[in-house]
């Protein structure tokens, strides 16, 4: 159900909404006093019940996460923050280190403290330059207010944050391929265990969050864990609080919409987007980054769960989007940021720019991405220019299926999910392309 | 020719340096500095005093060079520009956009404008999808772009 919140947003348009000044009279900073005063294990347990799952594309909760963390580290541990934002469809992170970054800073000083580190590194993708000028500002404005530093706020736990940025490589946005990228290293994946909280940053323990869901703790200690938990219309699936949901495609007003968890995306597209543009059909959703399966309108949810009674038999716009929810429909809820394609889009071509995303973007390090990828994107060319065979086609599903589970990260998954999605739900158009040369196609992207 | 930081650029090194448990954690910040103090390219020399100052093979810092985009392995035009090309720009039109810059600097993306002052390339995914489409230019955003806004913003940089 459509409930509009602004937890994080409320600073957003203001021209002034990035400042200390205006962070504090909208009632910042009370968040992380309220957790200095508990133990750590205590603002671990309360991030637990707010059920706060994260918000970078995998949905671990991170409270969880967070107690991972060694309780009597031998070496330093550290908090790295994933604000290396760059999958095709998400722009939830940017807009929070350029328009509310002190909510990250904030969320941050809890975050080392629950964790049991004393330095954050934020790791900003290169091309953010606004967003690291915003944050290396918040950072100085905090150090002067003694918020950060050798004794935040009074309490003998010194925090400092770091902003450190990347060099162009979405890659990056993998964890573990993020802290090789911190070290100064190429940006290759590292194969798990060990996890990061064992073996992280520096090779000590560390926690990698997404920008969004650290930033979004301070709230969870406003209000308190169960309270945010259950604003949240998931709050029976462990899937709790309020988000952000990002529209981006054919919609009349895209952009970004903070609500309670539990929004549909016909809500998101219709209400929030103010519908298809052009009042054209839909014809297909991409619910959270171009790395999670394309849905038609008209697919049926039908899941045995019993929490899923009032959702079964309707449509699958119309199933809340939380990280079970969507998981367990057979998708991927990601970012929570939806693609909307109308008719005018034609869905062939679609799967070529993202095919060619995915070959640009493997790092190269597993046969599997590297050379798949490129193979599905070349069989696309072919299709596209007319010249493609009925055989070739069912050779994507095969190379997909291949790429899927063998790799060292989940970048192989996340190119192959597209390419399965795409040509399995839409297989008319790609058959007519390979047919007629898509005669009756739109040829297009936009309307 | 030897490259080399100036008194200013070696205290922003400094900086970097101290953010970090060790040398080589300052890598991806040095090679944007020296970029930046090198007209926008990463050379030999580049490469050379970067492994040299922070103590890495060439080797190393040149693996780090190729696996990442934004470091330019030769030199560039005064102005980069990037259009971002990816599906939630494509589907709001960036392929026009693109042909447009293409036409107006008279060179294929990748390229340089003959008069050197402006490169002009394809970007993947910005992060700016809702607002799209949109181009980088140098270090600023430019979104919900038209042809005409597109026009007044090559006007201003091959003026």
């Amino acid at each position: 159900m459509l409930k509009e919140t602004t937890y994080l947003t409320h600073s957003f348009g203001k021209p002034d909404g990035y400042k200390l000044s205006a962070y504090e009279a909208a009632g910042g900073y009370a968040g992380v006093k309220q957790a200095l005063s508990m133990t750590r294990e205590a603002v671990v347990e309360e991030v637990k019940k707010a059920h706060v799952r994260g918000r970078g594309g995998a949905g671990f909760d991170a409270g969880t996460k967070w107690s991972f963390m060694p309780k009597q580290a031998t070496k330093p541990c550290y908090l790295v923050i994933n604000a290396d934002e760059g999958e095709p469809g998400t722009f939830k992170d940017r807009a929070i280190m350029e328009q509310n970054p002190h909510s990250l800073v904030e969320g941050c000083i809890i975050g080392c403290y629950g964790i049991g580190a004393h330095a954050a590194y934020i790791y900003v993708r290169d091309e953010l330059h606004l967003a690291k000028a915003r944050l290396e500002g918040a950072i100085a404005e905090a150090k002067a207010k003694g918020y950060l530093g050798k004794t935040p706020f009074g309490k003998d736990y010194p925090v400092e944050i770091y902003v450190h940025t990347g060099a162009g490589a979405y890659i990056c946005g993998e964890e573990t391929s993020l802290l090789n990228s911190l070290e100064g290293r190429r940006g290759e994946p590292r194969l798990k265990p060990p996890f990061p909280a064992q073996y992280g940053a520096f090779g000590c323990p560390t926690t990698v969050n997404n920008v969004e869901t650290i930033a979004i703790v301070p709230t969870v200690f406003d209000l308190g864990g169960d309270e945010f938990s259950k604003l949240s219309e998931l709050h029976p699936f462990n899937d709790g609080g309020a988000r952000l949901f990002g529209v981006s495609g054919h919609v009349k007003k895209p952009g970004l919409y903070e609500a309670r968890v539990g929004l549909t995306l016909r809500e998101l597209i219709y209400d929030l987007g103010g519908g298809v543009l052009g009042d054209r059909a839909l014809i297909g959703v991409i619910p959270g980054g171009s790395s999670c399966p394309v849905h038609l309108p008209d697919e049926v949810v039908n899941v045995s769960d019993p929490r899923f009674a009032p959702y079964n038999g309707k449509s699958i716009l119309d199933l809340p989007l939380g990280v079970d929810t969507f998981r367990m429909a057979g998708s991927m809820l990601g970012t929570c940021c939806a693609i909307v394609l109308s008719d005018a889009a034609d869905p062939v071509l679609s799967l070529h720019n993202l095919m060619r995303f995915y070959k640009h973007e493997s790092c190269g390090q597993c046969t599997p991405c590297r050379e798949g990828c490129g193979w599905i994107e070349r069989i696309l060319d072919k299709i596209v220019a007319g010249e493609g065979s009925i055989e070739e086609l069912d050779r994507i599903h095969d190379i997909a299926s291949d790429i899927t589970g063998n790799t060292i990260c989940a970048f192989g998954d996340g190119a192959a999910q597209p390419a399965l999605a795409f040509v399995r739900k839409y297989r008319k158009n790609f058959e007519d392309y390979v047919r007629t040369g898509g005669k009756s196609q739109t040829k297009r992207l936009t309307p | 020719m030897a490259f080399s930081l100036n008194v200013e650029q070696s205290r922003q090194l400094e900086q970097i340096l101290e953010r970090y448990p060790n040398k080589m954690a300052a890598c991806i910040p040095v090679l944007h500095l020296c970029q930046e103090a090198n007209g926008n390219w990463v050379s030999p020399e580049v490469i050379e005093f970067v492994s040299s100052r922070l103590d890495l093979s060439p080797a190393h810092v040149k693996g780090v060079v190729t696996f990442y985009t934004l470091f330019n392995q030769q030199p560039v035009g005064k102005h980069q520009v990037w259009v971002c090309r990816t599906l939630s720009c494509a589907l709001r039109g960036s392929e026009q956009i693109l042909a447009h810059c293409e036409k107006r600097l008279g060179c294929h993306a990748g390229g340089t404008s003959k008069d050197g002052k402006v490169t002009l390339r394809t970007a993947e995914c910005l992060a700016s999808c809702g607002t799209a489409p949109m181009m980088q230019v140098d270090k600023r955003y430019y979104e919900n772009l038209t042809v005409e806004k597109v026009d007044s913003l090559l006007d201003e940089l091959t003026r």
